[in-house]
């Protein structure tokens, strides 16, 4: 096991060296003056520029340049937001929350609806119930999910009025964050509705964030579950007099977990990218809409600052669910 | 090939096959439509390439013309909707069907290019890195590695921060996230038909490295690569949309789909037809690429024949 940890680790090393190789470079491909891009200052003067140019150190050899930034990096210096002036990491960690919120809650949908569906699809293979939820799957896979998250307001939020259409909380409330997550810290706060006000903005955008989750966990969760009703051990199961439902929860569902949960693992990069998405259209507070934001305002900092720190956070989750895998699979950590 | 072709050679007739057994397009072919989803998934395709084609003899009105004594009239079937606009009209007065038909150019044309694009510099990378192993193969494949650890819609996101909005760039960033997927599996293929008998005779016969790879190796690659390709048309659709959405790909007043939804959002509790069909059309082309992809996957995987 120890060994299986130190080659994963080994994998994510080159892997983090790269992200930030593409984030050093990045702000030297972007068309226009560099330091002009950093400072956030637009025609400025030769002596300005000699000094800014002094201040980011853009005056020395390119790989010492790259060994000032990764030093930085390592300890956790990503630079100020041009616009706010404020250190991107604070930026980065006081908006995540809200989106780590919303990303849990939407895979936990996702798992609780597509793992039920998926199982009982490959249950009752070729019945209505498994060609309505494939069907639904697929659908749900092609869904270009900022269309359907102004449908979900059209009815919701305009036809029926049951829920907001932006933010993490009503405007009537008012607390100091105690964790961030605005789920915990409305029943913290004790005001009487708030928490209600809190669910009621996140599940439309936790909705729309779990859709394709959902489809892809669906549809891998039956296709394992076929897989794995047709070995021996599930027929001598079955042969021993074993109940069915016995019989699909812990022989054959145990077995079919291992491929979905690499499945829920990759989702990760999927959340990220909805959230990118669905924080721009329901006004979330979160990493996504930040970014969207940031690059709309050209404030390269952050940008790159916020690229490397997702790309951390993924990578990390990844190295987790590997890990996690190697611990429930042993034939994957004893062969190389 | 070792056949005598003889002009009572009926192998190309139409009742070819009751004699000899099946081609393999024709094999292919009967596979594919066993499977409906995808049968159905083609025609619907096949008909929106037509409505791209044909857009400037289908389309009731021109995509850019604004009629200003009608902004936002809902479709005919509404309180207030004229069958001269079918399905209404936008904020600045624009039909909205003709935009949707003259917006399927746009959607298959950014397939298509993305599509090609990843291709020609897909394959070439992954065969290298298949044939070269060593130092070659890990710079390639690491790369790739950085590449998929940044997600998908992000990573073109930034590309496009970088080199700047517009439909061409959007198109260009997408190809390179697409990129990873392709080259993995180019080079999974190839080695995988590198150990095989045939193309060690053909080694040996003296054939050079460009023969093995796309004359020996490459055709044989071929089956996973095609249903890549599909899935990658539909989610470089899906993406391009985004980016759109997002205000990154196409911009207004181009009837590019995404766009078409972005311009179409504040309208979004006024006008509820502004923000439907366009959706409605990416999710119907993205659908039928999908059941097509799923039906190729399924007719050209020969571990699934044998079910």
């Amino acid at each position: 096991m120890f060994r299986f940890i130190l080659t994963r680790l080994g994998l994510v090393i080159p892997t983090f060296v790269g992200i930030t190789l593409l984030t050093f470079g990045m702000i030297r491909l972007v068309p226009g003056d560099p330091i002009e891009l950093l400072a956030g200052e637009r025609g400025v003067t030769p002596e300005r520029h000699a000094q800014l140019r002094a201040e980011y150190g853009f005056d020395k050899p390119v790989l010492e340049q790259y060994w000032n930034y990764i030093s930085g990096v390592l300890q956790g210096d990503l630079g100020k937001s041009i616009t706010t002036k404020q250190p991107v990491v604070e930026e980065f960690f006081t908006l995540f929350p809200a989106t780590v919120e919303l990303s849990v809650f939407a895979i936990f949908l996702a798992v609780a609806i597509g793992l039920p569906a998926g199982i009982i699809a490959a249950v009752r293979r070729g019945s209505v119930f498994d060609h309505t939820v494939m069907g639904t799957a697929l659908t749900g896979y092609s869904m270009p999910i900022f269309w359907w998250a102004l449908l979900l307001i059209i009815f919701f939020s305009g036809i029926l009025g049951w829920t907001p259409v932006s933010g993490r909380i009503s405007l009537l409330y008012f607390f100091e964050p105690v964790t961030g997550f605005m789920l915990i810290d409305s029943l913290l706060s004790g005001q009487e509705g708030a928490f209600r006000s809190a669910v009621s903005h996140l599940i439309l955008p936790a909705i729309v964030l779990s859709t394709i989750p959902l489809a892809v966990i669906a549809r891998q969760t039956r296709s394992a579950m076929l897989e794995v009703l047709n070995e021996d051990y599930v027929r001598t199961a079955k042969a021993k007099g074993l109940s069915p439902g016995r019989v699909i929860t812990v022989h054959a569902l145990r077995n079919a977990l291992i491929p979905v949960i690499t499945v829920i693992g990759l989702q990760v990069g999927v959340l990220f990218s909805g959230a990118v998405l669905t924080e721009s259209i329901f006004s979330w507070p979160g990493i996504g809409k930040w970014l969207i934001d940031s690059i709309s305002r050209r404030d390269y900092p952050s940008v790159q600052g916020g690229i490397l720190l997702i790309a951390t956070t993924v990578i990390l989750v990844n190295l987790l669910v590997d890990l996690v895998y190697g611990f429930i699979n042993p034939r994957i950590r004893h062969t190389r | 090939m070792t056949k005598p072709l003889s002009p009572t050679d009926t192998s190309h007739g139409p009742d070819a096959g009751s004699t000899s057994p099946p081609g393999p397009f024709k094999e292919f072919w009967n596979y594919f439509c066993e499977n409906r989803g995808a049968l159905a998934g083609l025609i619907v395709f096949i008909m929106i390439c037509l409505m791209a084609v044909f857009a400037a003899w289908i389309a009731p009105h021109s995509p850019s013309e604004q009629y200003r004594d009608s902004f936002l009239v809902p479709p005919f079937w509404s309180d207030g909707g004229t069958t001269r606009f079918i399905l209404g009209t936008d904020a600045v007065g624009r039909d909205i069907f003709s935009r949707l038909i003259y917006g399927a150019r746009y959607s298959l044309i950014i397939g298509g290019i993305v599509v090609s694009l990843s291709l020609t510099v897909g394959i070439p990378l992954g065969l290298i890195a298949g044939f070269a192993r060593g130092v070659t193969e890990i710079i390639i494949m690491r790369a790739m590695d950085i590449m998929l650890a940044l997600p998908s819609l992000l990573l073109a996101v930034v590309i496009v921060a970088i080199l700047g909005p517009g439909l061409f760039n959007a198109m260009l960033a997408i190809s390179i996230v697409y990129l990873p997927h392709l080259v993995r599996l180019t080079r999974a293929a190839a080695i995988t038909e590198l150990s095989k008998d045939y193309v060690t005779a053909s080694r040996v016969s003296g054939a050079g490295i460009l023969r093995l790879m796309f004359i020996t190796i490459l055709p044989n690659c071929m089956a996973p690569l095609i249903v890549q390709a599909t899935l990658s048309f539909s989610s470089a659709i899906l993406d391009a949309a985004a980016l759109g959405f997002l205000g990154m790909g196409a911009q207004p007043p181009t009837p590019e789909w995404g766009t078409m939804l972005a311009e179409a959002r504040e309208f979004v509790l006024r006008a509820w037809w502004v923000v439907t069909f366009p959706g409605l059309a990416i999710l119907i082309t993205v659908l039928a690429l999908n059941l097509l992809g799923d039906g190729l996957r399924d007719a050209l995987d020969p571990k699934l024949k044998r079910q």
